[in-house]
């Protein structure tokens, strides 16, 4: 059977199903990083509940195309949850309101006909608009590049298991490894810190014994990287673990304080 | 039943891939210790361009810059933690036989070339597996958290084509986890000041200089600007062009153009037709439909796939009056388990794809479409219990939850094959050398590894092998004879040329204000290679896609339309620039399909099977990599061959029955 007649299929499936619904979208439009941005109302009919939210945004851009228009930018890859490249604020929430859940799996079933949808960029001085829905995240690599690694070169290493790891220790860095640098918890916080972000990263090599080197170094280069860059300070609101889609918890938010306070103290 | 047909391409030229000479398990070790190397203070007058910042380019730009090379990386995301070796799912294969399964380097190389369907070389391959215990040292050194065993050692799983468990793995998500690896030694690098990194930038030609590749033009996607950049190598890992079919697997903007741009400018795209097809993926749902998504394969060490076995049961599961779970054990037909004894569910991913698509066609298919196939977990579930499937599998199912909106723990999944991985690319010599001097193609877009079919969990394997340790070392036996030739300036006429030619190209492609979006026609291009050079080829398709793709090419440049201005960021000219390559790539594909009169791997010619309908390969007439040369626009390119000669085994028919 060809894709064309799965198309057919499918159509037909639907009308039965009565799938669709018809929003109201008001979304953030902003022609460049200076130009003052407002939000523009568009009405989408017969939106399949099956799509995701980013389909959903490339059926209106379609419209948009074909009515000679500019198309809203927004940023997007994968499309599987995993590489961090989507980010909306969807109706007051970074991600829609879906616990554990990037902008990319949302889906419009999680919506009701007649909803009025609203959609802003991330919001925060650490990541200043560059087009419509699209930030410059680039904060974000120059926290890791202050010292979110171990400093070993390619080369001339031991054996893998040379170095056996507690399996619950493993586990606790997985999960803490799991951050897929979105920002949404800098979106998310009333201060605009990158604390939950930065947690991930020293709470990871912290718990493992490859990190413990440079354990000391690495938390204060981080946070006073982080400091520089215009982030906010953490006042443990939780905003940042509600919000991530990646469940990442702010108990590695206790263990980054702890990290940071005993460098200091060696100091 | 096939016949052996005559070709008329049996007086193409041969080209030699430079394999050193000496006994299979010590080319790699001579070649190291025969090779040219860089002092450290010439290292930092030379200059390399890698493009691409996924496992492979991450790797290597990392590895370069800690050498002392001045690296400048280039990334189309806005960060390199982006590029999609980051959605890679189940794991990275190595011979450390700590299972004590019997593993080894010789039976990682064997899997693969068999896997391959005796269609890669043997040389690469087995560098490949040599090097790949040396990967998990130094991921583990990173800090990348594989699974562990209580006792502290490292995990293993097994995956297809293999009958060892030699995959590492962290939870489902490994690619994530080895490119945080690799884009924090980058990061260390950036920190440093020895890579330069230009994120949210693309490349559009690479620029050669009397016969050496000595610079790239790209385009800053956010000021839409072309720039220019001159180095004394070139290293490009871009990744596959699966989404010339549209629908894939494959993230959005991953994309062929840098491969295309490479071909135009002398290097020989190798096997194009090659693709993979992977067996478990959610099913198609829509027409608004942007991507398709992955669910592991090493779903496969747990999941048993099937269909009912009575055309009127799978009827009434299609029409919504049946439900799988009403289905008893002897109306279901476990077909991989039927067909393939030995490996059952475990066999390489061409041959389950191709088992699904059979059952289906023949009508056994479920799902509203007919389309899909059960991935069952109830005897897993049963066996093992609840919680320790979802450790194993959590986050995948609640990925399938999400956008099915089914719980695979009560029902099973509904999978179906889709695009995910091209073998073919660029073609690269021992050294991962284009046929231009001092361009380097490494990972997903080359074509050396894995001849007409890729074993799950050897893609990452090959990405950070080529990127940690073969490139470094290979670059050097090239730049060695580089130390005396100062940095080239941007004004040379080469870069003036080469800059001219994209912004005709951007000002051609602005000026045409048509009526049709990119995406409409790239979903057109899509639809033609999946029914005329998808899982199921033959002649006469073929020949009706390469009509269908020149309709669509002349569609392309008279009637696109793209909005917005070219200086700008305009999503939608990038877009039209990647999709006017996919359209060239989509004619090579079909070109190449059509001249392999055989079926091996991922390729398979309706006109060459078995009596059983298993791929019936023709080692007599086609045991070579068919390599093209570009002949300018409208030309037809010219085909040179690599012939692959084995001289450390034997070929024989793959058989994962018995």
């Amino acid at each position: 059977m060809s894709l064309y007649s799965v198309n057919n299929e499918i159509t037909k499936h639907k009308e039965i199903m009565e799938k669709n619904i018809n929003i109201t979208l008001k979304v953030w439009r902003q022609a460049g990083p200076k130009v003052k941005g407002k939000f523009e109302t568009y009405k989408l009919d017969n939106i399949s509940i099956d799509s995701s939210f980013l389909e959903m945004l490339d059926v209106l851009n379609e419209r948009l195309i074909s009515e000679r228009k500019e198309p809203i930018a927004f940023d997007h890859d994968c499309r599987e949850g995993i590489c961090g490249m989507c980010g909306l604020y969807i109706n007051g929430h970074p991600h829609g309101l879906d616990s554990e859940t990037t902008t990319c799996q949302l889906h419009m079933r999680r919506f009701k006909d007649g909803d009025t949808i609203t959609v802003e960029p991330w919001r925060s001085t650490g990541f200043p608009v560059i087009k419509d829905l699209i930030v410059n995240r680039g904060a974000f690599d120059k926290i890791i590049q202050a010292g979110g690694y171990v400093s070993v070169n390619t080369g001339g290493i031991p054996d893998g298991n040379a170095i056996p790891i507690p399996k619950p220790n493993a586990e606790e860095a997985m999960d803490a490894a799991a951050c897929i640098g979105c920002g949404a918890c800098v979106a998310a916080c009333k201060n605009g810190s990158a604390m939950l972000f930065v947690a991930a990263k020293v709470s990871q090599f912290a718990l493992l014994p490859q990190g413990q080197v440079e354990r000391a170094a690495r938390a204060k280069a981080m946070v006073s990287k982080m400091d520089e860059l215009g982030f906010g300070n953490c006042t443990n609101t939780g905003a940042c673990e509600a919000e991530c889609p990646k469940g990442i918890s702010i108990s590695h938010i206790a263990r980054l304080n702890r990290e940071y306070l005993s460098a200091k103290f060696k100091d | 039943m096939a016949k052996k047909q005559e070709t008329s391409q049996t007086e193409a030229p041969i080209i030699d891939a430079k394999i050193p000479k000496g006994p299979l398990a010590e080319k790699w070790t001579s070649y190291k210790a025969h090779q040219k190397l860089v002092n450290p203070a010439n290292k930092r007058r030379l200059d390399v361009i890698v493009v691409g910042t996924g496992l492979a380019g991450a790797s290597a730009a990392a590895s370069l810059a800690e050498l002392g090379f001045n690296v400048l990386n280039f990334c189309i995301q806005d960060s390199p933690r982006r590029a999609h070796s980051i959605a890679a799912q189940g794991g990275i294969n190595a011979a450390k036989n700590y299972q004590n399964d019997g593993d080894s380097v010789y039976r990682l190389f064997y899997d693969t070339i068999k896997g391959g369907d005796y269609r890669a070389r043997e040389a690469n391959v087995y560098r490949l597996a040599e090097v790949s215990n040396s990967i998990i040292d130094q991921c583990v050194a990173q800090g990348v958290p594989f699974a562990r065993e209580y006792g502290g050692l490292l995990d293993n799983r097994s995956f297809g084509g293999a009958q060892v468990s030699r995959t590492f793995y962290a939870r489902g998500q490994t690619g994530q986890q080895l490119l945080l690896g690799a884009y924090s030694a980058l990061s260390r690098q950036v920190g440093k000041g020895t890579v330069k990194l230009y994120a949210r930038y693309e490349m559009l030609d690479v620029v050669v200089i009397d016969g050496r590749a000595r610079g790239i033009i790209a385009r800053n996607l956010v000021t839409g600007k072309t720039e220019r950049f001159s180095a004394h190598a070139v290293v490009v890992g871009t990744g596959g062009y699966g989404n010339a079919f549209f629908l894939s697997t494959n993230a959005m903007a991953s994309n062929g153009s840098a491969a295309i741009q490479m071909y135009k400018k002398g290097a020989f795209f190798a096997n194009p037709a090659f693709a993979q097809i992977h067996p478990t993926c959610i099913p198609v749902h829509g027409e608004f439909q942007s991507k398709l998504t992955l669910m592991s394969e090493s779903l496969r060490n747990d999941g048993r796939i099937w269909v009912p076995k009575k055309k009127e049961d799978a009827e009434a599961i299609r029409q919504g009056k049946l439900k799988p779970t009403d289905l008893k054990d002897e109306d279901r037909d476990y077909f991989l388990e039927r067909r393939y004894p030995a490996f059952g569910n475990l066999v390489p991913r061409d041959v389950a794809s191709r088992a699904s698509k059979e059952r289906c066609d023949a009508g056994y298919g479920v799902g509203n479409t007919g389309l899909a196939v059960y991935l069952d977990f109830e005897d897993a579930i049963k066996r093992l219990g609840e919680d320790v499937v979802r450790a194993r599998y959590g986050n995948l199912f609640q990925m399938y939850e999400k956008i099915v909106d089914d719980n695979p723990y009560r029902t099973p999944m509904m999978i179906y094959p889709a695009i995910h991985y091209t073998m073919g690319g660029i073609w690269v010599d021992y050294e991962l050398m284009t046929t231009v001097q001092g361009l380097f193609c490494i990972g997903e877009a080359n074509f050396s590894d894995h001849g007409a079919n890729r074993l799950g969990a050897s893609a990452l394997m090959q990405g950070l092998a080529d990127g940690y340790f073969i490139l470094p070392y290979t670059i050097q036996n090239y730049l060695a004879d580089q130390i005396r030739v100062p940095r080239f300036s941007t004004d040379l006429p080469e870069f003036e040329e080469a800059e001219n030619q994209i912004s005709d190209k951007i000002k051609r492609i602005m000026s045409i204000q048509g009526k049709r979006s990119v995406d409409s026609i790239h979903r057109e291009l899509g639809l033609v290679m999946w029914d005329f050079v998808g899982m199921g080829r033959n002649k006469e398709g073929l020949v009706h896609a390469l009509e269908r793709i020149q309709e669509i090419r002349k569609e392309f440049w008279s009637n696109v339309f793209v909005p917005g201005k070219a200086e700008d960021l305009n999503n939608e000219l990038d877009k039209a620039l990647r999709l006017a390559d996919f359209i060239e790539i989509g004619e090579l594909m079909a070109r190449d399909a059509l001249l392999r009169e055989e079926s091996c791997g991922g390729h398979f010619r309706e006109e060459y099977q078995t009596e059983e309908g298993e791929a019936l390969r023709n080692d007599e007439d086609f045991a070579f990599a068919s390599c093209w040369k570009y002949n300018g626009e409208g030309e037809e390119p010219t085909l040179f061959k690599e012939m692959l000669e084995y001289e450390f085994i034997q070929r024989q028919q793959r058989n994962y029955k018995a």
